[in-house]
């Protein structure tokens, strides 16, 4: 199975997974082979290692996809015959973008960009980060520039973050008890319905005064703009759920990332969006399977076979049972995901590489990994 | 080496990029502190409870769990939990008043920072003497598994944020005294946790640079996990590689040194990476050796928890 067949009939493609696993350089992996194969492809990434993204050329400033040049890729054998474009993320500029297209008018936008809450913690928001990842990518889609979109999902201890992300921004913004607390028009604290006076009477002996009013005028604020959000929100997700749209997962072979995986793909499962593939990078290969007898000898095999002396023969064998027992750890966890995942979710092994994939070499070799050899479950 | 002298904090927040084994390292230190006889507490941030669950110990919302008999303590700190205790003890019956009502609790889920200043507030009671909570035991050492570094930073500014913007009032006289105590190095350390991997790196890097701008803290210290084993050496890595075409037919014999070639490849690698951090930081990390298992049980957290008494 290759990257290429799982994303066949594939618009946009949503790279899921928890922190630490690969995601950001497996999306510009898979969005570099699938410019290699005639697409035109752009590639949002969150966080690039600063050589890989020197590497694109993504330091440059702006919000928006540049075209990378096919010469990177062409002096490490990959020839482009599509396109490649990226860019890095920026959330706090998107959010503000966002605020800007959905404010009703001038003054409101002014407004709610001034807000002192707004400036120095919009940042804080629940799920605004993850959220303005899938505003870009309904953007780009709406710009319709694009074969292929591939969207490198936010760095989060928890994979389900991005998942919620919506609805905890929705409710956000739709809070029926907040609305009810900020109900009646008007500025800052007059909006008092009479039922919550009491609570904002409390309230405001708890925060002080200007915490409050600042704080109301920005709930007050952000409230125009319920009707734009709201119709963002369901865009953003019918977006996630349309037929073209194809989410890969991408994990290490560790246990833990292995179990969010398996708790993503349920998620996505009941959220009925479309899980394309799983993709379980830096796979220990095992060379011995169970025949785990063979590691007793090995040193005397590798004096007499190979020619090394006792001490450095002892250590190699030592390295490889080490490693041995890494791949044998590897291989359960694979097929633990396997069964959890079912049978009709395509499994992708990347070896462990030697080294970090930091650069356009690193990307080119990994893109091999993942569109070149067939590989079976 | 520095040596941050851990043990003489009140409060050390771990952080360092996702995956990098924050939450692994937070709970040998917590192990090692205890073992010096520290009461010692990890307060997970993440509404994970992980540290409970290594010890077999059913973990319990907002409670402070001991782990077992050494002094060693863990609580999953959330964001509700705190908040009503926080205006339980603050504001008397008011609070109380305040926490029954549900627009209150839509207002302070909705108020972005709430929720990381609730956090913070919280590992900062924790390492209160006397405690603010009235009844509850102090400790001697609070380890905060923190968020990963860009949300830590953050974390870790809501008190002043919540502090400027409030100016007067409870919340802004306790903001500042939680800053003041964040700021304040005898009391306060940040750890990086790092691997010996590019990114990682520069992360803790970065770390260590917004530290200084933002809360005018230096970096304690920086740990460096999962650290391959240099088994062998340059040269022998050259008498490995030619001897793999005599090998050749052996496929046991030739796999094994491939594998021990590739582990040296991915060690030297990983030198560069701890040489890159110790240019840096201007000192040496600590390293974590890698550890071949299966799972971290307390067995294996007790290896790790060795080496990071260096720290203390």
């Amino acid at each position: 199975m290759s990257v290429a067949e799982l994303l066949a009939d594939t618009q946009v493609c949503v790279v899921g997974g928890s922190g630490g696993v690969g995601k950001t350089t497996t999306s510009a992996a898979i969005a570099a082979g699938m410019a290699a194969r005639g697409l035109r492809v752009a590639v949002v990434t969150i966080d690039p290692a600063q050589r890989l993204a020197t590497a694109l050329g993504l330091d440059e400033l702006g919000n928006e996809p540049h075209r990378i040049e096919p010469q990177r890729f062409a002096e490490h054998g990959l020839r482009l015959a599509g396109e490649l474009w990226a860019m890095t993320l920026d959330p706090k500029r998107t959010f503000d973008e966002l605020i800007e297209t959905l404010a009703p008018d001038e003054a409101t936008r002014e407004q709610i960009l001034a807000n002192r809450v707004y400036r120095e913690l919009s940042d804080a928001i629940a799920g605004s980060q993850e959220f303005t990842a899938v505003a870009k990518l309904h953007e780009l889609a709406q710009a319709g520039d694009w074969d292929l979109l591939v969207l490198d999902t936010p760095p989060s201890r928890n994979a389900l973050d991005f998942l919620d992300a919506p609805d905890r921004l929705r409710a956000f913004f739709d809070g029926r008890a907040l609305q009810t607390l900020l109900r009646g028009g008007g500025a800052g604290l007059r909006l008092i319905g009479r039922g919550t006076g009491l609570v904002l009477g409390l309230l405001k002996r708890v925060t002080g005064a200007e915490l409050l009013s600042d704080l109301s005028d920005f709930f007050r604020l952000l409230g125009g703009l319920i009707g734009g959000f709201r119709e963002r929100a369901e865009q953003v997700e019918a977006l996630l759920r349309a037929p073209g749209t194809t989410f890969l997962l991408v994990t290490s072979p560790e246990r833990e990332p292995i179990d969010e995986a398996i708790f993503f793909q349920r998620r996505l499962s009941a959220a009925r969006m479309r899980l394309g593939g799983a993709i379980v990078n830096r796979v220990h290969a095992d060379e011995l399977g169970e025949d785990d007898g063979a590691l007793a000898d090995l040193p005397a095999l590798l004096e007499r076979e190979a020619g090394l002396s006792p001490p450095l023969a002892a250590r190699v064998a030592a390295a490889f049972a080490d490693e041995h027992a890494l791949a044998r750890r590897d291989a359960a966890n694979v097929v633990h995901l396997t069964e959890r995942l079912g049978a009709g979710v395509p499994l992708l092994r990347v070896p462990l590489l030697d080294g970090d994939v930091h650069d356009v070499e690193g990307l080119v070799r990994l893109q091999a990994q993942l569109f070149g050899s067939i590989q079976h479950r | 080496m520095l040596v941050p002298g851990l043990a003489d904090k009140r409060l050390v927040f771990v952080t360092g990029k996702g995956g990098v084994g924050k939450s692994t390292v937070a709970l040998a230190l917590g192990i090692a502190a205890a073992r010096r006889g520290l009461r010692t507490i990890v307060a997970e941030l993440s509404g994970q409870a992980r540290a409970a669950e290594t010890f077999g110990v059913a973990p319990a919302a907002g409670q402070e769990v001991p782990l077992d008999g050494s002094g060693l303590y863990a609580t999953s700190v959330e964001m509700e939990h705190a908040l009503e205790e926080y205006l339980h003890e603050r504001a008397g019956r008011v609070g109380d008043l305040l926490t029954a009502s549900r627009a209150f609790h839509a207002f302070a889920s909705a108020t972005p920072g709430m929720r990381e200043l609730m956090m913070v507030g919280k590992a900062w009671e924790l390492a209160q003497d006397p405690r603010r909570i009235s009844g509850m035991a102090p400790y001697d050492l609070v380890v905060v598994d923190a968020p990963a570094t860009g949300h830590a930073l953050g974390a870790l500014r809501t008190p002043a944020t919540f502090a400027d913007i409030a100016r007067v009032g409870p919340i802004a006289h306790q903001g500042r005294a939680i800053d003041v105590s964040l700021r304040d190095p005898a009391q306060t350390a940040v750890l990086a946790v790092a691997l010996p991997e590019e990114m990682p790196v520069t992360e803790t890097l970065a770390l260590r640079r917004r530290l200084r701008e933002t809360l005018g803290l230096e970096l304690a210290g920086a740990v460096v996990n999962a650290c391959l084993p240099e088994r062998i050496g340059p040269r022998q890595a050259r008498t490995v590689e030619d001897a793999l075409p005599s090998a050749g037919g052996k496929r046991v014999a030739s796999a094994a040194l491939r594998t021990a070639l590739s582990e040296h490849a991915r060690a030297s690698e990983q030198r560069e990476q701890v040489a890159r951090l110790t240019k840096g930081l201007a000192t040496p990390p600590l390293e974590l050796p890698y550890l071949f298992v299966e799972t971290l049980d307390p067995a294996a957290l007790d290896v790790l928890a060795d080496r990071l008494e260096e720290l203390l």
